[in-house]
């Protein structure tokens, strides 16, 4: 079956969506992040959408839920690398995904989860 | 207005709404849209050809490239043999939803075009028309 693949950096995955993706597609990664997950006991998960060329409401759901899903497995989440046109039209579209936490690229996704987490340990 | 070039496209399963949106997006590269609008017509294409497989059970997609007063423009239409919607003015409303979606569809796809048509009757299918112009 066709899956996207997640990397795995220390206490931190890595997701790069670079394909057009279907909507199971899109589920079973949620499967698989939430799983991958509570089983290397990450803190932080960077989706990179660089390559996507649209994101509809049930990407943008999958978004939201898969934030929402980490936090309360106590990792952060971070998307990254949104392209402009594709951020104007969530927002026409009605979409702010609310609690997700966004960063320029992935150099700033990073350094923005390893604040987050950082300051976790700290706690 | 004249009618330049039309075809039909099925929308039967998942993979068909990708397919979908690779068409319109190819539509809209060829007349020349501007990025941010070629974002727009594939995502409103998007959200209208999953409705039209989750809640109409499958149709097509009939696409149109049309001129009109000087302007190109791109036209799409969702049909499908489903339920139809009871309550059109409901449906339209941010938010509401009959099955698991955010409810974002109907009325998220009207902000993203320029013209609009809706047509559905209990019983009767719905059918949904969208133009983007240039």
């Amino acid at each position: 079956m066709e899956r996207i693949p997640i990397l795995r950096m220390g206490e931190f995955l890595l997701v790069t969506i670079q394909v057009d993706m279907h909507d199971q597609l899109a589920l079973q990664l949620q499967d698989d992040l939430t799983a991958s997950i509570a089983r290397n006991r990450s803190r932080g998960v960077l989706i990179d959408i660089s390559a996507l060329e649209m994101v509809d409401s049930f990407i943008g759901r999958m978004l939201s839920d898969i934030s929402s899903m980490g936090r309360i497995l106590d990792c952060a989440t971070v998307v990254v690398g949104m392209q402009p046109a594709v951020a104007i039209t969530l927002v026409e579209l009605g979409l702010s995904l609310p609690g997700v936490s966004t960063a320029l690229n992935v150099e700033r996704g990073m350094s923005l989860l390893r604040t987050v987490t950082a300051k976790d340990h700290e706690r | 207005m004249s009618v330049e070039i039309a075809g039909e496209a099925p929308l039967r399963s998942e993979h068909d709404i990708v397919m979908a949106r690779q068409l319109v997006r190819r539509m809209a590269q060829q007349l020349t849209f501007s990025l941010v609008d070629q974002t727009k017509i594939v995502t409103a294409a998007s959200e209208l050809a999953r409705n039209a497989l989750i809640y109409g059970g499958g149709g097509c997609m009939r696409w149109e490239l049309q001129s009109q007063g000087g302007r190109n423009g791109l036209k799409l239409t969702f049909a499908d043999e489903g339920p139809g919607i009871a309550n059109l003015e409901l449906a339209m409303s941010d938010g509401w939803t009959s099955g698991s979606g955010l409810g974002m569809g109907l009325s998220g796809a009207r902000r993203l075009v320029n013209d609009f048509e809706i047509e559905s009757r209990p019983g009767a299918g719905t059918r949904v028309s969208i133009t983007r112009w240039k």
